[in-house]
């Protein structure tokens, strides 16, 4: 199995990677809702939030543009937003005619449109940030241990095994299909749009059936090793002094953020 | 949603076996796939504890429907018992903990994110307590010769890697017999031989599907074969080995 295209983790020996994985999982779920509570155009909290993430991958030994390369992939998803550029009530910057009506840009829908796409990228980084320093075994751990439900729990985790055989499936079958549509290169170069269509209609097929049967050899398996319907775990962990340390170092840096960025929206 | 953890009440109380009863009873089994084809056509067979055990066949001879029903995956008409307990749902759970069943394709065998957790399934769903998983993980490692791939993750090993830790998962259950579906399918000559040895060492009844004859050959004091859902010869390696014709009619090599 050679597909690593989904592998996140980052291996390194550094004060953020020891950290609890429940710890990290709650903090970055805090940061996450905090972004969502930061008031339109509170920019120097946003920048705060943006150092805080500076300094966690500083303290994780990930270079920043690590972070910030993987998290433009949020971008093209925020400009969902885009409505409210011209939704938003407020002074008007910019208008242009659309068949009868006139739009408006206004300088209100801009801070907010802004202020989205800040968030977004925001709360990305910081999942980036969790899922490089925690391996995803210790994310699953975690979440179990933080009460998630423990089917949704098994679901992503069985997701995240299978993803792996799933995309080398999809490889074998991808190849399948270059092998057998060469003869019609010399003109189009893999035939027409509508066969290729259909080939790949097939393909999917082929696909979930695959993945199905794989489904029930793996249900099987997991009787065939006592499973009884229900999933059992160990628990290893404790929480060690930095652990809380660490959970209240944040918690602090993410409340003075939001205290930042009301208090300056009122002034 | 509280987390299960192994408890006195969710443990499986194995027994040892009983002296005399044969590990592996089956009697006139047939069984029909749900698309109403007839993959065993009433096969008998019975397995003394120690024995090491060859199955072998053409594709589609019906081996692993057959061991499918060792442990009741799936159920046909006629008898299976394993140490005297017929299969059936009330003793699942023992059966399971005495039956250990290595899949064709690792990657069915191999669920879990760690290859720790794969290996822990076994002895933790029989309801062990944890200090006793993790010494049955360890052995089981080491005898399959993987010690230290505890925190590697399954889908990043190598076919030969993944088929000694599908069979570690089932060695921390402390089966009384190992039932093996092509083990050596897919290695490379060095891994074959590694797989020779530990089949080799392990003490515990053995039924070893295979297209390997030399395998059979080293490894196997009985052999069994299969053709279209029948038994059609069980008896010594080397005399059935000797019998050229009838290795032929069944689409079978002498080594
Ligand atoms: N799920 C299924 N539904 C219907 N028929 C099946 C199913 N699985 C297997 N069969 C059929 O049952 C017969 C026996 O299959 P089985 O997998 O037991 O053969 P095998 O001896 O293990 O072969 P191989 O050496 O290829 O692994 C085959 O003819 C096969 O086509
Ligand atoms: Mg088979």
């Amino acid at each position: 199995m050679q597909t690593t295209a989904f592998d996140r983790y980052e291996q390194r020996h550094s004060p953020i990677h020891r950290l609890d994985p429940r710890v990290k999982t709650v903090v970055t779920g805090l940061f996450i809702l905090g972004n969502i509570l930061l008031p339109d155009g509170a920019w120097l909290a946003f920048a705060a939030a943006w150092g805080l993430v500076w300094i966690s991958s500083r303290l994780a030994r990930l270079p920043v543009s690590f972070i910030l390369k993987r998290s433009f992939i949020v971008l093209p998803f925020t400009l969902a937003a885009i409505t409210v550029l011209f939704s938003t009530q407020g002074t008007a910057v910019y208008t242009f005619p659309l068949f009868s009506h006139t739009i408006a840009i206004t300088n209100e829908g801009i801070v907010r449109f802004t202020s989205i796409i800040i968030r977004s990228w925001l709360s990305v980084q910081g999942a980036i940030l969790l899922t490089a320093t925690t391996r995803f075994p210790d994310l699953m751990h975690a979440l179990r241990h933080l009460r998630a439900p423990r089917l949704l729990v098994a679901i992503i985790s069985f997701m995240y095994r299978y993803l792996f055989v799933l995309a080398d499936e999809a490889a074998r079958l991808l190849r399948a299909r270059e092998a057998r549509s060469a003869a019609a290169a010399a003109n189009q170069g893999g035939g027409s749009i509508l066969w290729r269509a259909k080939v790949a209609g097939g393909m999917v097929g082929q696909l979930f059936i695959r993945s199905f049967e794989r489904s029930e050899r793996v249900y099987n398996a997991m009787l065939a090793r006592g499973y009884r319907g229900q999933l059992m775990t160990m628990n290893p962990h404790d929480l060690t002094r930095q652990d809380w340390a660490g959970l209240g170092a944040a918690i602090f840096l993410l409340a003075l953020i939001q205290i930042i960025g009301h208090l300056i929206a009122i002034a | 949603m509280p987390i299960l953890h192994p408890t006195e009440q969710n443990r499986i109380i194995s027994t040892p076996a009983d002296s005399g009863l044969p590990t592996l009873f089956v009697q006139d089994l047939r069984y029909n796939y749900p698309d109403g084809f007839l993959a065993l056509k009433g096969v008998n067979l019975s397995i003394a504890p120690g024995e090491k055990v060859a199955l072998v066949g053409p594709n589609g001879a019906g081996k692993s429907t057959l061991m499918l029903h060792l442990n009741g995956l799936i159920q046909g008409d006629g008898r299976v018992e394993v140490a005297g307990m017929p299969v059936t749902k009330e003793h699942f759970p023992v059966i399971r903990s005495k039956v250990g069943m290595v899949f064709q394709n690792p990657d069915d065998q191999l669920f879990s994110p760690t290859v720790f957790e794969d290996v822990a399934f076994g002895p933790l769903h029989m309801g062990l307590p944890l200090d006793e998983i993790h010494e049955r993980v360890t052995r089981a490692l080491q005898m399959v010769d993987m010690a230290g791939f505890e925190e590697r993750l399954p889908h990043h090993l190598s076919l030969g890697q993944k088929k000694r830790i599908a069979i570690a998962t089932v060695l921390s259950m402390n089966p009384e017999i190992l039932v093996l579906d092509e083990p050596s399918a897919g290695l490379d000559p060095r891994a074959r031989r590694a797989l020779i040895n530990l089949l080799h060492e392990l003490p515990m009844t053995m039924l070893v599907s295979t297209h390997d004859m030399r395998l059979v050959l080293d490894l196997f004091p009985r052999l069994i074969i299969m053709d279209e859902g029948e038994i059609v010869a069980d008896g010594e390696t080397a005399v059935l080995l000797d019998d050229v014709a009838m290795l032929e009619q069944h689409g079978l090599e002498r080594p």
